[in-house]
């Protein structure tokens, strides 16, 4: 499904700023798999989702999405099949428009005809029932301007932008980490209804670790740009957070200091 | 013929410069200083064509050419990576150039050349030509607002929308950013090209002079217009170029009425635009002190 191999990516190489984010990394994704990934800050975790979405090119390796070689593919061309939901809620919707003509937007990779009313009738009745079943309320909230609802309301309208043309992979970057514990606990709630319903391959980064090792299929963790862990389904059950970290003292990489990670709830 | 009347003709006209601006300007939230140029362009060319006896064609082609001014100053931002202000400021320059080459001379007079008006007073010979140079403005106006209030509900008139909203999202909806641009652009300088070729053709002399400060107009009426019909959606924003546009000319009008100089009209626009632009700023700290002055009524 997803092959990335032997990526490499080093930021202002020759400076004394010189600083590789990606080291020789390789990561293989099974269709349908749901993949949470952790690390401490500045382990390449966003380097890595920018790397797949195209942000930029790697200096060395390939990524390839479903046999195809994307690794030269410029951004916009991936984003037809890779959907991305951001940790700022404010990055995945335009503010300025209504809840409608986001959706619109982001639907219209479906049936790409540049001077075809962007919202057909049938597509506002799909947004609609998309919409409630989200319990939100958003449903009703159509015409109302993006800008005005709340982060965990544009997180949900982001989740539905990215998912509603089914893509072939999903990458979620922190994606509850600015919102309010509740408003986070119904995001996850959406987004696992999401994945399981369309059955989507995803890639999700979470500094939370209790979250890490109860969500999905698998968990990868990550350190100066390479993989150091990688904890699949059968050994993760019964895994507890402080048998992880000592897992990952035992690899010798840099100790996790942050309290985000450690005190996460 | 009195000054409000060609204030109003003027003011028509000039609504398809104050939606060129309101596109680039609004919707994709870019200063374009392409307009100066690509005014100017849409005179020469239109003027020329004029005087050769093609007035129709002069329209279609200064439409044609101000689209390619404004593909320029697109593909300057987009691919070359140029500043926006100073690519559209590129583009004017070098237009400079050009429309003196188009024309030949820095001015030619279409006194005894066809026009759109005198072409559509031969169809309606009944029609007086003071109501003729009323109302072919006016549906040039007001078709421009319909096809554009259509035109910003397609896929690709969305996309534009959202493009001055929030790029990022318009590239991961599988959109080209860069092209999406660029037909903003080019549409913006098309509409700006057809206002300076309507202009010449109605004033009966094309002057490439009469290029300079067309942005700021543009701008002016366009502000004029968002302080009377408030900033509200897409359709009102249109609208609001019409009323802005005439508005505008009438001011500059009541000033004429007013002995004003001709040569202050600049400084004038200049006043209007700066105190339309602070009018959110003044009226924060008009509410600021307003609150302050509640606040110390408690100590």
């Amino acid at each position: 499904m997803l092959n990335i191999i032997n990526a490499s990516k080093t930021f202002q190489p020759g400076t004394p700023n010189q600083h590789t984010a990606l080291d020789d990394l390789c990561l293989q994704l099974q269709n349908g798999e749901f993949v949470t990934v952790i690390g401490t800050n500045g382990a390449g975790k966003s380097t890595l989702f920018n790397a797949i979405c195209g942000t930029f090119f790697l200096d060395k390796g390939a990524i390839t999405l479903d046999e195809t070689d994307i690794t030269f593919l410029p951004e916009h061309k991936r984003a037809l099949k890779i959907g991305r939901v951001f940790q700022d809620p404010m990055k995945g919707t335009a503010p300025d428009m209504t809840v409608r003509e986001n959706l619109a937007i982001a639907y219209a990779r479906t049936h790409r005809k540049a001077l075809q009313t962007a919202l057909r009738k049938q597509d506002i009745e799909l947004f609609r029932t998309q919409l409630a079943t989200f319990g939100m309320g958003l449903e009703d909230r159509m015409g109302t301007k993006v800008g005005l609802l709340s982060g965990g309301q544009r997180q949900a309208v982001s989740l539905l932008m990215c998912t509603i043309a089914t893509p072939k992979l999903l990458l979620l970057d922190e994606h509850t980490a600015a919102l309010d514990p509740a408003a986070a606990e119904k995001v996850m709630e959406i987004t696992r209804q999401l994945v399981a319903q369309k059955k989507l391959t995803t890639l999700m980064i979470t500094h939370n670790i209790n979250q890490a090792l109860q969500t999905g299929t698998r968990t990868i963790m990550m350190s100066g740009g390479k993989i150091i862990l990688d904890i699949g389904e059968a050994e993760r059950k019964g895994l507890t957070v402080p048998a992880l970290l000592e897992m990952y003292a035992g690899r010798g990489a840099s100790p996790l200091d942050t309290d985000r990670v450690l005190f996460a709830e | 013929m009195n000054v409000f009347t060609v204030s109003i003709q003027q003011g028509l006209l000039y609504t398809l410069l104050a939606l060129g601006v309101y596109i680039t300007f609004r919707i994709l939230n870019t200063p374009d200083l392409t307009a100066d140029g690509s005014y100017a362009l849409g005179l020469a060319v239109s003027g020329v064509l004029s005087a050769q006896g093609h007035p129709l064609l002069g329209l279609l082609l200064a439409a044609l050419a101000g689209v390619l001014a404004g593909c320029i100053t697109g593909f300057l931002q987009t691919k070359a990576g140029i500043h926006p202000v100073l690519a559209g400021i590129l583009t004017m320059f070098g237009l400079q150039s050009v429309n003196l080459f188009v024309m030949g001379a820095p001015n030619i007079s279409l006194l005894n050349s066809p026009t759109v008006f005198s072409l559509v007073q031969k169809l309606l010979p009944g029609v007086p030509l003071p109501v003729l140079r009323m109302a072919l403005p006016a549906v040039f106006a007001v078709v421009s607002i319909l096809l554009l209030q259509w035109f910003f509900s397609t896929q690709l008139g969305l996309s534009i929308r959202a493009t001055g909203s929030n790029e990022d999202m318009v590239r991961a909806s599988s959109i080209n950013v860069d092209a999406v641009k660029m037909v903003g652009f080019a549409l913006g300088n098309g509409l700006v090209a057809l206002t300076g070729a309507l202009i010449a053709q109605y004033q009966g002399s094309a002057d490439l002079n009469a290029g300079i400060g067309t942005v700021t107009i543009g701008l002016a009426s366009l502000i004029i217009g968002e302080v009377i019909c408030g900033r509200r959606g897409l359709f009102i924003g249109l609208v609001s170029a019409l009323v802005g546009a005439v508005g505008y000319r009438l001011i500059l009008g009541a000033a004429l009425q007013l002995n004003v100089p001709a040569h202050a009209f600049k400084l004038l626009s200049a006043v209007i635009i700066g105190v339309a632009l602070s009018l959110p700023a003044l009226k924060k700290a008009y509410l600021f002190q307003k609150a302050k002055r509640g606040g110390g009524g408690h100590a």
